[in-house]
């Protein structure tokens, strides 16, 4: 209904948004819709998480400067809104509390890592 | 209550005057940086129009672009253009010359600027047809704490110090911080001119902005999901631009000589006409307004407990005003809760940022010089679209002018910047070869 009057760009179910192992120039912000980031080790697809509207990735590899670390595909139909590296690095640069809300989305990921790999200790050490 | 230092403390309280995006985006930030670190505040925001309305009584009047760079940075502070907000969006521009069009694409082929009404629509349209950008930002506002009181403030004073309110429900005092985005009506800018702190108001000037409905089917067969830029050679013609956004399409205009017969002139040139379907009557539109514009800053935009942010401070010469509103609402917000509401703290923190978007409008004025001798000069308006042809046909690699040109005409760089690439030496060349060659084909793509 509203196809006019949205923004960003659309990826249709399954396609792929961020490739592992590529190098990245840009972070997305989703308007719409969800996304699946998985991870390929030894041929298999490990699915890492679901992320919904108001979320944002791509932005580790921007900090970092590595390849991408994970695939990104979308789940269904994905509206995204790219954000470029240098803009967004000379924007943070003038205004440093535009990272505020990527620093919360990173900590709450260090938090649920924290309690995988506690879960996974426990459940080979019982 | 009110403390007597000039910190923001647990329980300070803030009055915000105008709930324009200037306004509701300080409450926003104040009211969000301010939970960061613990700190509770009440923040009174006074607007007493109803952007629910249709038509210019619920309307901030302006051509209602949110510019690139401000829908990515919206979108990183959490604030997401919701599709009944966004009218339409644009990945292109379209230029209209005397010898031709030329289409310039979003460096990422994403729709990536946001046509929006400010009010509730063109006069005409139904209540709850159209969202307000005004209206979704004053919302959010008070989602996030601040309380909305729909009253004009008619008197402002200081009682030891502290700003008092005057409005249609009584005296509102107590008030740590007074926060101005009145824009540039002249009854509220006296107000704070009679606060002896030798404000002094903004220079402006007149500009036109026109909507015509046209059907929604029509908008997008005829604009499609492009701003249409006007250089062509009339003499006093400043600026103008066709926004397509719902069912309507609204036209900016702006000229040194803004009467009646000057626009007349304007809207029966060929390439305006062309621009429009044949039936749309472009001295009727649908809805009509003649706001101001700010074109030289205010003078001293601060005082203890006082700021003003917005258009009655500093704008961006003509692009991007919400972008600028966003900047100086945010650097207002941090300066408030981190250093304090004291004249120093805004001098030492905001007026950097404010000085900043005044030396780029210093750039900015002589980008826009250039861009008036290129509608002048029938030599140069080929160079450029010979240029801007090639870098076309050369693929994404090189596209200097076309670069130029985007973030001229959308705002989404510093003038400084802009300024600064036009003198690349590849560019230069280019350019005064195609001026040189005017028997180079040139691009009448429509």
């Amino acid at each position: 209904m509203f196809r006019d009057r949205d923004l960003g760009r659309v990826f249709e179910n399954g396609q792929v948004i961020v490739s592992q192992g590529e190098s990245g120039d840009c972070m997305y912000v989703i308007l719409h819709g969800a996304v699946e980031v998985l991870r390929t080790e030894g041929g298999r697809e490990i699915p890492l998480t679901v992320l919904g509207a108001g979320d944002v990735f791509g932005e580790m590899a921007l900090f970092g400067g590595e390849p991408r670390s994970a695939t990104v595909r979308a789940k269904g139909e994905a509206r995204l809104l790219t954000v470029d590296k240098r803009g967004f690095l000379k924007r943070v640069h003038q205004d440093p509390s535009l990272a505020f809300r990527i620093l919360r989305n990173l900590s709450e990921r260090i938090r649920t890592l924290d309690e995988e790999v506690t879960r996974l200790h426990l459940s080979r050490n019982p | 209550m009110g403390n007597e230092t000039m910190e923001l403390e647990n329980g300070s309280r803030v009055a915000v005057i105008g709930g324009g995006p200037a306004g509701s985006l300080t409450a926003i930030f104040l009211l969000q940086i301010a939970e960061r670190v613990d700190l509770r505040l009440d923040v009174d925001l006074f607007e007493a129009k109803d952007f629910t309305k249709p038509g210019p009584a619920g309307c901030n009047m302006c051509g209602g672009i949110i510019s690139e760079s401000l829908v990515q940075l919206l979108a990183l502070e959490g604030i997401h253009l919701p599709p009944e907000v966004v009218q339409r969006g644009i990945d292109s521009y379209v230029l209209h010359t005397h010898e031709g069009t030329f289409r310039l694409e979003t460096p990422l082929r994403e729709l990536r600027i946001a046509a929006v009404h400010r009010g509730s629509g063109p006069r005409g349209s139904k209540p709850g047809e159209w969202a307000s950008f005004d209206g979704f930002l004053l919302n959010r506002a008070r989602e996030m704490g601040a309380l909305v009181l729909r009253e004009r403030v008619t008197h402002i004073g200081l009682e030891g110090g502290r700003p008092v309110l005057t409005g249609a429900s009584g005296r509102h005092g107590g008030y740590d911080l007074l926060v101005g985005a009145v824009g540039l009506h002249p009854n509220s800018l006296k107000l704070f001119e009679g606060l002896g702190f030798e404000y002094r108001p903004p220079v402006t000037v007149k500009t036109w902005i026109s909507e015509f409905r046209l059907g929604t089917e029509t908008v997008r067969g005829r604009f499609g999901t492009s701003m249409h830029v006007f250089l062509l050679d009339q003499s006093g013609l400043e600026f103008a631009a066709v926004i397509p956004k719902g069912d309507s399409a609204t036209l900016c205009f702006l000229g040194r000589d803004m009467s009646d017969d000057f626009y007349r002139e304007f809207a029966g040139l060929p390439e305006v006409r062309n621009c429009f379907p044949p039936e749309a009557d472009l001295l009727r539109p649908t809805c009509h307004c003649v706001p101001r514009m700010n074109v030289r800053e205010a003078v001293h935009p601060f005082a203890d407990r006082v700021v003003l942010v917005g258009d009655c401070g500093v704008s961006r010469l003509f692009k991007d005003g919400i972008g600028a509103a966003y900047r100086m609402a945010k650097t207002a917000a941090v300066t408030a809760v981190f250093s304090g509401v004291s004249g120093a703290a805004f001098r030492s923190h905001y007026r950097p940022a404010y000085r900043e978007i005044v030396r780029d409008n210093g750039f900015g004025r002589l980008l826009f010089r250039g861009v008036h001798l290129t509608q002048k000069a029938g030599a140069l308006r080929r160079g450029l679209l010979s240029q801007l042809c090639r870098e076309r046909d050369a693929g994404d690699r090189g596209r200097r002018m076309s670069r130029v040109m985007w973030d001229t005409f959308t705002g989404s760089a510093s003038y400084r910047d802009i300024a600064f690439r036009l003198l690349h030496p590849a560019l230069l060349a280019g350019l005064l070869g195609g001026t040189l060659r005017p028997a180079l084909p040139l691009d009448r793509t429509p």
